[in-house]
């Protein structure tokens, strides 16, 4: 121990580690903890106040999604995957139709693509928000946890106006979106512009400079550029390692080259660099959704016109939640036999995606989402794999917190922002 | 680097390298991947230093039947490919690359616990998403989706398909 800082000097001074060594003790957070970010366990050895070994043990929210994405269409997979990062639900989405539309060698159309980013960007914001709030909250800043929330349920509002849910939206299917912005939803998205930049100014002069939120996140938790790269890390972990690593940059889909944003990165690579980054992601994520509004002036189709890819129904927005729109009913229940049956065929069947395999990665709030998606030529996919980055990102965990404070590693955990539906799967 | 000219110069160390949708996948013998891995990352020109993922497909009518597949990164230079390795039934194992890429340690543990592929030198191969004591592997192709025990009255969940109600 430092004797002026109180801080470990980590096993690097062989001298205190064998003389303390001699009684450690072995503790477990989690899996029920407040502080763990979700269902994590990590086994603990602890010396004194100093973490001797860490061990994250996974896998208490295993549901089975890549398994149960075998036994259904293609179509219905949107909504298995979509709750694996519970979080960042439209970017799984977007992965796996991604991914799948690769394989059928189609195109959407330009405004379903702006939608895509626009609904990404917002689940970019929303997320980080609830990394705030929940880092806040552990950390000891409460009110930050309650400013977290309070804006992210304008982003919720959106979701639920646009697609019905507030979570597991299923919104972004195989060949575009399933239906356009409602009336009042562009108005609803200028308010979220007016309102959240100010409010990232405010968490930024609550906490930037708070002596207590700068002493438990700067130098602590550091992850090198090389440890970060060799240990799979991605996302904003890595770029407050100085990596510009953003799969938006580097591999642009659904149109992410046209627009003008930036790889936020910094140098210090502790969990003080990836609270600015996060800060700032937000920032850029608000000014892409501003250049999706600009765009969106432009009217078009949200799906591509193939038949045989798209989906049949059309949903609206009713008085209770989103529905098959009684038009279509009407259509295909009275007055055309042809619709009904390509009706029953596409929902019971499904599109036929030619037999490969496909990588698809896409930047989700934690780093690189990829999708591994195999066909062998048939109706439903033959294997779905989700490569999660709170999974690879969670490795690290060990590296940061070993030879660090106890009370280190809860500022540690929620600077990876680790999300369990997504590492379980 | 486009996808041609990296398959052309994957070629040079992996004859069997394909171009499929924009992707590079190569095929690499068990005994060779080691080596090959070492190759691509410590090569300056290919420098794929990130291991995005393993994972594994099943196809119980084929021969191999397995295929372990590993997907590669460069952040220098931003491109990927991926390797494959095929393994027998009978001889399901292949060496683990731990050693050069720390990542792979959970990945290998998941492709485990889902497939039951031995990797082979792995410093704790143990299940990581399953319940320790699970029976089987259930990402197999031969594995029905549920049919589980419950702890309430002897009570059987029949797999999905075998389901009446």
């Amino acid at each position: 121990m430092n004797p002026d800082t109180g801080r470990s000097s980590g096993p690097a001074d062989p001298l205190s580690t064998t003389e303390l060594r001699q009684e450690t003790m072995v503790i477990n957070m989690g899996p029920q903890h407040p502080s763990t970010h979700g269902v994590l366990r990590l086994l603990l050895e602890l010396d004194g106040e100093t973490v001797v070994t860490c061990k994250p043990i996974v896998g208490y929210l295993h549901t089975g999604i890549e398994k149960n994405c075998e036994y259904r269409t293609w179509q219905q997979g949107v909504t298995f995957v979509t709750r694996a990062d519970y979080l960042a639900p439209f970017h799984n989405e977007l992965a796996y139709c991604l991914a799948v539309e690769r394989m059928l060698g189609i195109e959407v159309p330009p405004r379903a693509q702006v939608l895509r980013v626009l609904f990404s960007e917002m689940n970019r914001i929303a997320s980080h928000l609830v990394w705030l709030a929940t880092a806040g909250m552990e950390l000891g800043a409460v009110s930050i946890m309650l400013f977290g929330f309070r804006e992210r349920e304008m982003l919720l509002d959106i979701f639920e106006m646009a697609t019905g849910l507030r979570m597991n939206h299923a919104y972004i299917r195989i060949g575009g979106v399933i239906m356009d912005l409602p009336p009042g939803a562009i108005e609803m998205i200028e308010g979220l512009l007016d309102v959240v930049p100010g409010r990232i100014h405010e968490y930024e002069s609550l906490l930037a400079r708070n002596p207590i939120w700068v002493e438990r996140n700067a130098g602590v938790g550091i992850l090198s550029a090389g440890d970060a790269i060799a240990l799979g890390v991605t996302g904003p972990t890595l770029r407050a390692a100085g990596v510009p690593k953003d799969v938006r940059k580097d591999e642009p889909y659904s149109g992410y080259g046209s627009y003008e944003f930036d790889a936020v990165t910094r140098d210090t690579a502790d969990c003080y660099a990836r609270f600015e980054i996060r800060l700032e992601e937000m920032r850029q994520s608000l000014g892409i959704i501003e250049q999706c509004l600009d765009r969106l002036r432009e009217p078009g189709p949200v799906m591509v016109e193939d038949p045989k890819v798209r989906w049949p129904a059309q949903l609206e927005v009713g008085p209770d939640g989103i529905g098959n729109s009684t038009a279509y009913v009407t259509h295909i229940m009275e007055e055309s036999m042809e619709a009904l049956i390509h009706h029953f065929k596409m929902v019971t069947e499904g599109v036929k995606v030619p037999d490969g395999e496909v990588y698809q990665p896409v930047e989700s709030p934690r780093g690189e989402l990829g999708m591994y998606v195999v066909s062998d030529g048939e109706h439903r996919p033959y294997r779905v794999k989700i490569r999660d980055p709170s999974f690879a990102n969670l490795q690290a965990v060990p590296t940061m917190v070993e030879g660090g404070l106890l009370a280190d590693a809860v500022a540690v955990i929620a600077s990876v922002d680790p999300v369990l539906g997504g590492v379980d799967r | 680097m486009s996808s041609s000219e990296l398959a052309a110069r994957m070629r040079e160390r992996l004859p069997d390298t394909v171009v499929a949708r924009d992707e590079v996948t190569s095929v690499v013998a068990r005994e060779d991947l080691i080596g090959t891995l070492a190759g691509l990352r410590d090569d300056p020109a290919l420098a794929f230093d990130l291991l995005a993922s393993i994972t594994a497909t099943d196809w119980p009518e084929r021969s191999p039947r397995f295929w372990v597949s590993y997907e590669l990164y460069s952040t220098a230079h931003r491109h990927r490919v991926r390797l494959k390795v095929g393994l027998s039934e009978d001889d399901a194992r292949v060496p683990s690359v731990t050693s050069l890429y720390p990542t792979a340690d959970w990945h290998e543990r998941e492709t485990y616990d889902f497939f039951g592929i031995t990797f082979e030198g792995h410093p704790d191969l143990s299940r990581i998403l399953l319940p320790d004591d699970w029976d089987g592997h259930p990402l197999r192709k031969t594995e029905e989706l549920g049919g589980v025990n419950t702890r309430f009255k002897g009570a059987f969940v029949p797999p999905v398909d075998r389901r009446t109600t």
